[in-house]
Formats: C-alpha cells, sequence, structure tokens
C-alpha cells in the first residue's frame, strides 16, 4: 500500500522545486555564465577587471569591517535583550513587539531615518547645537571623517538588524527548559556561569542560525550604506549595483555578485564547522 | 545541623490555591516522605524549599535559619528534579561532577566522588556516554548521582525512582536508604508510591489538595490515619470505610457490639483495615457477603459488601471462603478507626 504511493510526497514537492529552480537556479546559472564570459566564449576578464578596480579592495575592506563590527555586537546585544525578556512576565509581548518593529522598515528607509538624523542640519547636529557641545553645524558622513562615517553606518545598521537576530535567540531560549538553569542554580553556578555553561550551549542551533542568517546579509548591505555614505564607503553590493547601473557592464556586475555569493558561502561553511550542532547533545 | 522547618508556607498561582498553610519539621538527618496524589502541591513546596519558587507567605528554615530570601544555591542543598534536568550537552561523567565543579573541587576529589555515585546508582558504563543516548531509568540516576556526589546536607528528591522497574527500584532504594542513612542527609523524597514511602521513611507527610494532612511514622500514618483520604490513598487494599448508626453509644456488629466514640453523633463511619479481621460463625460476627474470593497464595482476598456498603478484607490463606458466601467477621476493637461522616476526620476511641 504505502510503496505504491511513494511519489506522492515528490509530487507535492515538485512546485516548490520548479519554482525555486526557475527563479533561482537559472538565474544563477546565467549570472555565473554573465561573470565568466566574454562575448559567447568563456573568459576571465569581468574578474581581472573587477579586480583592478581602485574600488575592489576598499570595497572588500569595507564589506568585512562592516560585518566583523556589526554581526558579534548585534549578536551581543540580542543575547542581551533574549536574556531580559525571559524574566519578564506581564507585557513580554509588547516587548518583543517593539524591539521587532525595526524588522517591518525596509533597509532604504532605515538608511533614510539616519540620514536624517546624522546628516550636517540633521537631528544629532541640532541636539549637540543646543546643549552647546559644538559651535556650528559638524559633518559626519563626509569622505573626510572616514571613522564616523563608519560608525554612523555600523551603528544604524545594528538598529536595524538585530531584531532578526534576537527572534531567533528567543526563539532558541524558549525551547531550553528552565528546568536546566534551575538545576545548575541549586548545585552552585552564578548567573555568568549559567548563562555561558548551561544556556549558550544549549542555544548552539539558534545560535548558528542567527550568525548565518546575520553575517550573510551583512555581506550584502547596501541600502543603508548608499543612503548615508553615497559613493564614499564603496561596498561590494554598492559596486556590483554601480557597474550594473552607472557602467552598463553587466559583466564586471555578474562577477561582484559572484564574489559575494562563494564569500557568504564560505562564511556559511565556517559556521556549520565552527558551531557544530550535535543533535545528541541538545535537549 | 540541617532541619527543616516549613512554617505556613502558602503559595498561589493567580487565584488558584496551591499550597494552603503547610506546616512541616524534619529533623536533621531525617528521612521523611511527601507522599499524596497527583497536582497535590509536592513538587510546589520542594521548589518553594529550594528557593526556585517564592512562597506567597510563610518562612522556610535549614538550621534554625531563614532562607526565604536566600538564592538556592545558598541554601546548602541538592535536588533531584521530577523531569530529572539532566544537561543534555555535558557526559553523564560531567552531569555527575557538575556540583563539585562549581565548587572548585580538585580533579581527584571530582573524580572519586563521581565514581562513588556513579558506582551507586549503577552507571559507571554510562560515564562517557551523552544523556541522550540513555533510557528515561538511566538519566534518571544520573540526576540522583550528580545529587549525591556533592554530598548535600539537606536532599531533595522529587520521585527520583518513579522510572525505574520493580526490581531496580527496590534494590535502589535500599541503597539510597543505607547511603543517606550513614551521611546523615536530611532528605525529602517526593512520591506517590505508598509502599516506596512505607518502606523509605522515617515519617510520611500525606498531602491532598495543597494540605498536609497527616505527618507521621508509617506505621502509625498506616494503623491511625488522621483523616478518611489518608485511610483510603494508604494501604492496598485501601482502608474500608462503613457508614453505620450509632444506638446508645454502641454500634452493632454482630452479637458484640462496638463501643462507639463519645462525640459520634446517630451515624458513625467505621475504618476498617483489610487484615483486622478474623473470621468468626455468623451469629457472632458481623455480617458479610462475599461476592468474589480470590486466593492470592501469601492471603485470601475477599471483595463483597457490609451494611450493603462495599469492603475489600483479607484473611489467611488457610481459610476456604468462595465467592457466594456470607461469612461473619469479628473486628479489632483496637483497629478500628472511628471517622465522622461529616468532617471525614478521625474521631478518638473511647479506651476502656
Ligand atoms: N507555575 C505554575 N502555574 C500555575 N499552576 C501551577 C504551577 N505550578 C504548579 N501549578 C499547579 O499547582 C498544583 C500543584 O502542582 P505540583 O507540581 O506541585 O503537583 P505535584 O504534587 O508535584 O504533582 P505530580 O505528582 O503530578 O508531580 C497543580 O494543580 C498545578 O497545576
Ligand atoms: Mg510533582
Amino acid at each position: 500500500m504505502t510503496n505504491n504511493r511513494s511519489w506522492i510526497p515528490y509530487l507535492l514537492i515538485l512546485p516548490s522545486v520548479a519554482f525555486l529552480a526557475l527563479l533561482f537556479i537559472v538565474p544563477l546559472v546565467q549570472t555565473i555564465w554573465l561573470a565568466f564570459s566574454d562575448n559567447g566564449v568563456p573568459s576571465p576578464a569581468n574578474a581581472q577587471r573587477m579586480m583592478a578596480d581602485i574600488n575592489f579592495t576598499r570595497s572588500i575592506k569595507n564589506t568585512f569591517l562592516l560585518t566583523i563590527a556589526v554581526v558579534p555586537v548585534q549578536l551581543a546585544i540580542a543575547l542581551a535583550m533574549g536574556t531580559m525578556v525571559a524574566k519578564v512576565g506581564r507585557g513580554r509581548e509588547t516587548i518583543l513587539w517593539v524591539w521587532t518593529i525595526p524588522l517591518g522598515i525596509s533597509d532604504l528607509a532605515a538608511g533614510l531615518v539616519w540620514l536624517s538624523i546624522l546628516q550636517n542640519s540633521g537631528y544629532f547636529n541640532s541636539l549637540l547645537l543646543g546643549l552647546g557641545v559644538i559651535g556650528r553645524q559638524a559633518s559626519w558622513l563626509s569622505y573626510q571623517t572616514p571613522v564616523a562615517l563608519f560608525f554612523a553606518i555600523a551603528v544604524a545598521e545594528i538598529w536595524r538588524g538585530t531584531a532578526i537576530v534576537m527572534v531567533i535567540i528567543v526563539a532558541g531560549l524558549n525551547q531550553v527548559p528552565k528546568e536546566f538553569r534551575e538545576a545548575a542554580e541549586i548545585f552552585g553556578a552564578g548567573p555568568w556561569t549559567r548563562f555561558w555553561r548551561i544556556t549558550l550551549p544549549l542555544i548552539r542551533p539558534a545560535l548558528q542560525s542567527a550568525l548565518i542568517l546575520r553575517t550573510v546579509l551583512a555581506f550584502e548591505v547596501f541600502a543603508v550604506v548608499y543612503a548615508l555614505g553615497g559613493r564614499n564607503f564603496p561596498v561590494l553590493v554598492g559596486e556590483a549595483y554601480n557597474w550594473q547601473n552607472q557602467n552598463q557592464n553587466y559583466g564586471v556586475a555578474a562577477a561582484y555578485a559572484v564574489l559575494i555569493m562563494i564569500i557568504s558561502l564560505a562564511a556559511t561553511l565556517i559556521y556549520l564547522k565552527a558551531i557544530k550542532v550535535d543533535p545528541e547533545r541538545l535537549p | 545541623m540541617a532541619n527543616i522547618v516549613i512554617d505556613r508556607i502558602r503559595k498561589s498561582f493567580g487565584t488558584f490555591e496551591a499550597l494552603k498553610e503547610v506546616s512541616l519539621t524534619i529533623n536533621d538527618g531525617e528521612f521523611v516522605s511527601l507522599l499524596g496524589p497527583s497536582g497535590c502541591g509536592k513538587t510546589t513546596l520542594l521548589r518553594i524549599i529550594a528557593g526556585l519558587e517564592t512562597a506567597t507567605s510563610g518562612d522556610v528554615l535549614i538550621g534554625g535559619k531563614s532562607v526565604i530570601g536566600l538564592p538556592p544555591k545558598e541554601r546548602g542543598l541538592a535536588m533531584v528534579f521530577q523531569n530529572y534536568a539532566v544537561f543534555p550537552h555535558m557526559t553523564v561523567y560531567e552531569n555527575v561532577a557538575f556540583g563539585l565543579r562549581m565548587q572548585k573541587a580538585d580533579d581527584a576529589r571530582v573524580k572519586a566522588q563521581v565514581e562513588k555515585a556513579a558506582g551507586l546508582l549503577h552507571i559507571e558504563q554510562y560515564l562517557d556516554r551523552y544523556p541522550n543516548k540513555l533510557s528515561g531509568g538511566q538519566r534518571q540516576r544520573v540526576a540522583v548521582a550528580r545529587a549525591l556526589a556533592v554530598e548535600p546536607k539537606v536532599l531533595l528528591m522529587d520521585e527520583p525512582l518513579s522510572n525505574l522497574d520493580a526490581l531496580l527500584r527496590l534494590e535502589m532504594r535500599t541503597e539510597l536508604k543505607t547511603v543517606l542513612q550513614s551521611a546523615g542527609t536530611t532528605t525529602i523524597y517526593v512520591t506517590h508510591d505508598q509502599t516506596e514511602a512505607m518502606g523509605l521513611s522515617d515519617r510520611i507527610a500525606v498531602m491532598h489538595n495543597g494540605v498536609v494532612e497527616q505527618v507521621g511514622t508509617p506505621v502509625n500514618v498506616y494503623n491511625y490515619p488522621a483523616t478518611r483520604f489518608v485511610g483510603g490513598f494508604i494501604g492496598n487494599p485501601p482502608m474500608n470505610f462503613i457508614k453505620v448508626p450509632v444506638t446508645n453509644g454502641q454500634v452493632a456488629a454482630g452479637s458484640e457490639p462496638l463501643t462507639a466514640p463519645k462525640d459520634s453523633g446517630n451515624e458513625v463511619i467505621l475504618g476498617l483495615r483489610g487484615e483486622a479481621v478474623q473470621l468468626a460463625p455468623l451469629p457472632l460476627g458481623l455480617e458479610m457477603k462475599v461476592r468474589v474470593a480470590e486466593p492470592m497464595g501469601s492471603h485470601l482476598l475477599l471483595t463483597g459488601s457490609i451494611h450493603d456498603q462495599p469492603v475489600r478484607v483479607i484473611l489467611p490463606s488457610s481459610e476456604t471462603v468462595r465467592s457466594g458466601d456470607v461469612i461473619g467477621l469479628k473486628l479489632d476493637p483496637n483497629r478500628i478507626t472511628w471517622l465522622s461522616p461529616e468532617s471525614g476526620k478521625s474521631i478518638p476511641a473511647v479506651t476502656a
């Protein structure tokens, strides 16, 4: 009986597979072909052109620096938020809801929000002026203030992207029965020991998902950077965009896209190896 | 000195009263069982003693000192959780060693203590494994070993043997008792298995609906239940309750009437242990209609009725009674518990 029906699962999966193949695999193959061909013949010309570009090294450096600065901070904040909200009884839902508001804002809108705060005539300068901290409008987002610009972009990214990490962490924390922490407490573990030795190891799967998702997204950072820094702060996706739209060179843009994909896949692989999730050691 | 005083503890969850003024004193080194049906508040009481739950009111003293404001780790106790709470990401060895590691014990002591506890609970061969690869009963033993390894002054155990097979449970029970007794550990042992409570405890506290109904030695609680609930909950078969009329201070029971307790009204409940009877010829004994007679080997179990109320009694297996017989029973006046039909509480008997 059941054997005759073994095709049913495949039938049910078919639409999604077809859909993915059509909208993902095909463009992916096309992009890769576009990146590694020239006038219809395989060629490394696009990749060479990409690497020779003056913004190439800067955009790689910026993207990695931003990722390294933003992701750990987001993880730390999300863990702190998740642990705090777990202690709250009434009003928990409301707090979570407020915290996830940035999730509902598009990244470009988020960039514009922070632009209105940080631009020369923005709220931040008005505040500093009002308080008498500065004498005249300071500029934070120009190419002459790279540190401030980096800092501004990092803060905006943290503000925008922490909620998704927190949502995953909270889901992970909910999976850990409170008795584990209680047992540790009975046997003499303080809050820090409980966090490092009990909670953190038990939310490994959530930690892994959150890190992969957030890191991949961090490598794809674009709209916030573009809104705040324009071309003063080149990043990988920004370069792809410029080659595609300004330079109308689809080949080099495709080479950037492939590079971003390779970096993301590598990061994912590293996380999968580094934060091994052994189902044998889960609750 | 690690005696425990539970002083008028109340606990409400919202409008639901899980514990209604529970008071209980456990002496230093004593083994006390909390016995009661599911949902009566045993775990809640244990968690309050451990400091994992805040009481609505009342006090808990350990070694004469109030611990109500102290965090769990400063109360100097160990606990076995009802759902084990064995850490899934640590090997059995590290689980058992956990408490000692927190005390910063040196490796030699950790090793010695872990091996001792593991040996006692028969889990030596699993020390390198992760708990997920163990059966429920094995995990439960890891939880007990983890608690024993720290040699606590006070040990709280929440149904620690519930998942073991009958044979292993019996063995573990005896070993636990021996170890705890020689170490002088003050122990509170939650169970709803009455034979376990009877066999292990110095004293039993019988709980029902958030109230401790009776505290006493196993023999005491068995023979002189303070309430109808206790009599019905303890003993297999449970105590029989027969409502009988009182005339002139006496209760008819065959040809020799029993003296009813002083302050009984027109009716009283006669609480009768199934084995506190003897076969007697009929006009002399109290009449019992036997519906089913079951020879159990060691004894004869009779199910039937007295005064049209269901009863189960036990006779020596040498007696021959068959299903459908009508027999006479002689009651031992010293082993009768009189209960008020209104309150369900016991009434002291008139002693001659
Ligand atoms: N956190 C809680 N919130 C609300 N009600 C609770 C909570 N914890 C326990 N209760 C209620 O309190 C009562 C006592 O629960 P408790 O766990 O102490 O029972 P128990 O005697 O240990 O039962 P069992 O033998 O089934 O383990 C139950 O009716 C339970 O539903
Ligand atoms: Mg319980």
